[in-house]
């Protein structure tokens, strides 16, 4: 009944907005005006409006940014988002000039060179100089903001982790994350899907000596300071472990590990501080749509001190403890 | 040219005869006054690329009105997280009860909305449309090289299509793993509920779609390049052709890797191969899957989903270079650079899919590659946007709602194409992929110039199309409530993304540090609405227009090009007479001959010491 009703009342307003249309029609074909005429008219505001929205949409934009740089991300509490993120801002810089430069000229040249009866408009059809210096500049800038790119890319992905880089699992699946510590050999033992079950969480394998003293963990605790290499796996489908405050985000596939090293530099504590904000917790995010829950999916994450680090990891259970309770 | 006097010729079934694929003026002497008589053939088994071409736009603009139904749906949702709204009760019953959205309802919705404005609105219904309307039109051709391939690509999108918005109603949902379809997640209905019937549905739609997207595009090359009438180079083709051609023929090379891929993926789900799984362990249970890779889906998804994204854009920024010389009485300028940039637009997009897969454990070397290649995709793009403010330059600029929509595509290209720099920086993609700064980039990019493209055409060539032109005025409030809110929805979410707030995500609340964002993600919610709002008057005014809009003439907008030379009243072979002759480039507006009109057709042959401007 009510599909019925509102079927009816669209159907109604329809006919009467073209009712209406058509009166308007009716009363313009009664006094008929110059269409061309007409069209001036028209161009003469729409110029104003191009130029009204110019000023409206920078307005806009400076006026969303100002206020929402409170709620941009803290700064980096790790050593690689530092570098990257003074990039950003340099790239930031370098398209905010594009950007303001040729939306300028775009509504600029709409408003100003807007139709005039009997003008014709400058025949230019085109002029090589200026179309290899148009060519030549994008080119430089962008081979520069590459070489620049592809630096930084490379501190951050390509070279080797470091000798004492922490080793840890995070091991993802529908939906949580669940982080392993390689343990004192600093290697994680071996693990497989087939040796999944209801205490061995995440397949690994016992008769691997390296796996006895890992450690599992529903949350992530690090050292300040020191590098950590994650390693990812996944066990049913594709998770994205993304911890925004460090800028560092890799995903987790299922059938393959990946990795990313970076090495925190801000505990929670003084993130704390940096942000005023006495209840600021760090956190690891699921990035990759995973499922109905996807948008739950987290861990949570804790940077420390060395001390508070050892400390916390000496009241673990090891995997071999877990497995002969 | 009555019809039904025709008996002559003697064929009963003309559309059906395989000879209406060779269109010679010899053949077309023989035949050519055979118009189809019934309405079958007329409106619905048309052979007529101009019928096809509406039939491409009508069912676009349906599909056009779900997908933008269903982001104001979920819209609601994230603006408004958990609020109850009778209008989600009325119109998704059990997928919100009470009136909130449930949780398996808003995947699906982004889901299928992601795909039908991708692929239903901006490849079929952009290219399917104008393509088919312009190609045979511009060149100077009778019809396209196969009218009955023609049919047919568009009666594979419509049953696409309608698998499509049937899957919605299926038991378990809509597919729900994100337009991408990435597996495991898309490939195990123990994943996620959409993954069941309604991803199959999906996949059938989609390879049909891709059927109807080849056979269009094989039919688009060949026309081009066989049916170009005298005088009608290369070098003198409008660029709406240029970018039709070369977007036509990225799809034939990246279309075939898709189905491959979705092929591969319908294995895994039906015959239980392990082409894209391994090693997976779900629902108490390790699956017997081994030795597939999830990640090898993405390399061939991407390669065809980058050029996919140009295959959605070129064909607007060609419309807009049409729209714009010919709005601004100017010619294009440069070009051939602008030519040269098609090209390498085309031929670079094939090699830059990466730029989608830097975090995913690919190499970090490869990734390196990936965003040289992908910075330079930029050069091509940054010349085309100069060569677009050049020609606005002293320029004698009619403000037409086509014109103005070309001007929001300039505007958006430029927008949405310098956030590309950003992303394609892998080291910055780190932070930003899969976040809200994604979504905005290629909203704008994409989605917004490709779709301000669509309407630049549909302003244009109303006209043409129906004989008729659209109301103007509507045109300017159209227009200026949704450039409006198409800054409003989306320059916020560059800031949202920045805060590290990822895309897909049902609502922010498992997260304390991204609640102070409700209040930008509610007035992002508003701008959609008015959106939303504002494309029932395009709506309106489109068929409004098409039954009483004021009737055309011949050329409007006093253009160069051919189609403008055809009678308004559509005429299956195009030109009543014998097809004209091309003497000059596309572009010849304002043209200083001493002559008080600021146009000189294409058909008009160059004057005693004339020089053709465009060059050969
Ligand atoms: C200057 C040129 C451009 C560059 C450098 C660029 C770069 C990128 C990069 C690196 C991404 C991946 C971001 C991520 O997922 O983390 C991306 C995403 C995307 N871009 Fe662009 N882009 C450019 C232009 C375009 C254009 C012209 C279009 C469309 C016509 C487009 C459409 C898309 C789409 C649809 C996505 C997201 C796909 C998804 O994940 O759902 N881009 N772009
Ligand atoms: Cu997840
Ligand atoms: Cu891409």
């Amino acid at each position: 009944m009510t599909t019925f009703l509102v079927g009816l009342v669209i159907i109604l307003v329809v006919i009467i907005v073209a009712r209406i249309m058509r009166i308007l029609e009716l009363t313009e074909e009664l006094c008929p005006q110059d269409d061309a005429q007409e069209q001036q008219k028209e161009n003469n505001w729409n110029a104003k409006i191009l130029l009204a929205f110019l000023v409206l949409m920078f307005s806009y934009v400076a006026y969303e940014s100002f206020n929402y740089i409170k709620f941009l991300l803290p700064v980096s509490a790790s050593k690689e988002g530092v570098i990257s993120d003074k990039m950003l801002w340099i790239n930031f810089g370098v398209i905010g000039i594009v950007f303001v430069f040729t939306q300028i000229l775009l509504f600029w040249f709409g408003y100003s060179y807007v139709y005039k009866k009997g003008k014709k408009a400058f025949f230019f059809t085109h002029n090589n100089k200026l179309e290899f210096y148009w060519t030549l500049i994008p080119t430089i800038v962008l081979l520069g903001l590459i070489g620049y790119g592809l630096k930084v890319w490379n501190d951050i992905m390509l070279k080797p982790a470091p000798d004492n880089a922490k080793v840890i699992e995070i091991y993802a699946r529908q939906f949580d994350f669940t982080a392993r510590y390689a343990g004192n050999d600093n290697k994680l033992g071996y693990a497989y899907y087939k040796l999944i079950d209801g205490t061995n969480r995440l397949g690994v394998d016992a008769t691997d000596v390296t796996s006895h003293d890992d450690i599992l963990s529903t949350e992530l605790h690090l050292p300040v300071n020191q590098p950590i290499l994650l390693k990812m796996r996944s066990q049913d489908v594709i998770h994205s472990a993304y911890l925004p405050e460090f800028r560092v985000q890799m995903n987790n596939v299922p059938g393959m590990t990946t990795q990313f090293c970076f090495t925190p530099t801000i505990t929670t504590e003084e993130m704390q501080k940096i942000t005023k904000n006495p209840k600021f917790e760090y956190i690891m995010i699921c990035n990759k749509i995973c499922g109905a829950a996807h948008f739950t999916m987290k861990m949570h994450v804790v940077v420390e001190t060395p001390e508070q680090y050892n400390e916390w990891l000496s009241k673990q259970q090891t995997f071999i403890a877990s497995m002969t309770k | 040219m009555n019809p039904h006097q025709d008996a002559t010729s003697g064929h009963e079934h003309d559309h059906n005869d395989q000879e209406v694929n060779h269109w010679s003026e010899a053949w077309w002497k023989h035949h050519g006054t055979h118009q189809p008589h019934s309405f079958w053939t007329k409106y619905v088994f048309s052979q007529d690329h101009k019928m096809i071409s509406k039939q491409f736009l009508i069912t676009a603009i349906v599909m056009g009105v779900v997908a933008m139904s269903l982001s104001t749906f979920f819209r609601l949702q994230l603006g408004f997280p958990g609020q109850s709204f009778k209008i989600l009760e009325f119109f998704l019953g059990k997928w919100a009860p009470d009136g909130v959205m449930s949780p398996d309802f808003y995947l699906s919705a982004i889901t299928i909305h992601g795909t039908i404005m991708v692929f239903f609105v901006l490849t079929g219904g952009l290219s399917g449309t104008f393509s088919n309307l312009l190609i045979p039109l511009q060149v100077g051709a009778r019809d396209m090289a196969s009218g009955f391939l023609n049919m047919l690509s568009y009666w594979f999108f419509l049953v696409s299509s309608i698998i499509m918005l049937l899957s919605l109603f299926v038991e378990g949902g809509a597919a729900s793993s994100g337009w991408t379809v990435y597996p495991p997640l898309s490939a195990l209905p123990q994943a996620i509920s959409g993954s069941g019937l309604g991803m199959t549905l999906w996949l059938v739609s989609m390879v049909l779609f891709i059927v109807s997207a080849l056979l269009g595009g094989i039919n688009y090359v060949t026309t081009v390049f066989n049916l170009r009438t005298a005088g009608m180079t290369m070098w003198r083709l409008p660029l709406t052709v240029w970018s039709f051609t070369v977007t036509a023929i990225l799809g034939i090379l990246s279309f075939p890797v898709l189905v491959g891929c979705m092929l591969l993926l319908i294995f895994d789900r039906g015959l239980g191969t392990s082409f894209y799984l391994s090693d997976i362990y779900m629902g108490g249970q390790a699956l017997h899957y081994s030795g597939g890779s999830p990640i090898l889906f993405q390399h061939l998804f991407w390669f065809l989903g980058h050029p996919e994204v140009y295959i959605v854009l070129l064909p607007a920024l060609g419309l807009t270079s049409e729209v714009i010389s010919t709005n601004a009485r100017k010619p294009i300028f440069g070009y051939k650079a602008m030519v040269y940039s098609i090209l390498c637009i085309g031929f670079l997009s094939f090699i830059v899919w990466g730029h989608h897969m830097f975090i995913t454990g690919m190499s970090p070397f490869l990734g390196s590659v990936f965003v040289f290649t992908t910075l330079l995709i930029a050069i091509p793009s940054a010349v085309k946007v100069f060569a677009y403010l050049a020609t606005l330059w002293k320029a004698n600029i009619q403000l037409t709602p086509a014109m103005l929509c070309a001007i929001g595509v300039v505007s958006f290209f430029i927008s949405g194409g310098i956030t590309g720099l950003i992303l394609a920086n892998s080291a910055l993609d780190i932070n930003l992929h899969d976040t809200y700064f994604v979504v905005a980039h290629f909203h704008i990019v994409m989605g917004s110039s490709a779709i301000f493209g669509m309407f630049a055409g549909v302003y244009h060539w109303f006209p043409k199309m129906f004989g008729k032109m659209m109301n103007r005025k509507l045109g300017y409030a159209h227009f200026w409530l949704t450039i409006i809110s198409v800054y409003g929805v989306f320059f916020p979410m560059h800031l949202i993304g920045l805060s590290g707030v990822p895309r897909r995500y049902y609502n922010n609340e498992s997260f304390a540090i991204f609640d102070q964002l409700n209040g930008v993600n509610a007035v992002i919610s508003l701008f959609a609405f008015l959106g939303a709002i504002a494309q029932f008057i395009f709506i309106f005014n489109f068929f409004y227009s098409i039954f009483r809009g004021k009737k055309a003439t011949q050329n409007p907008w006093k253009s160069t090009t051919l189609e403008w030379t055809t009678p308004v009243e559509a005429y299956h072979g195009n030109w009543t007479g014998a097809i004209p002759e091309v003497h000059r480039w596309p572009y010849d507006y304002g043209k200083p001959n001493g002559k008080e009109e600021d146009f000189i057709p294409q058909t008009l042959p160059l004057e005693e010491g004339e020089v053709d401007a465009g060059g050969h």
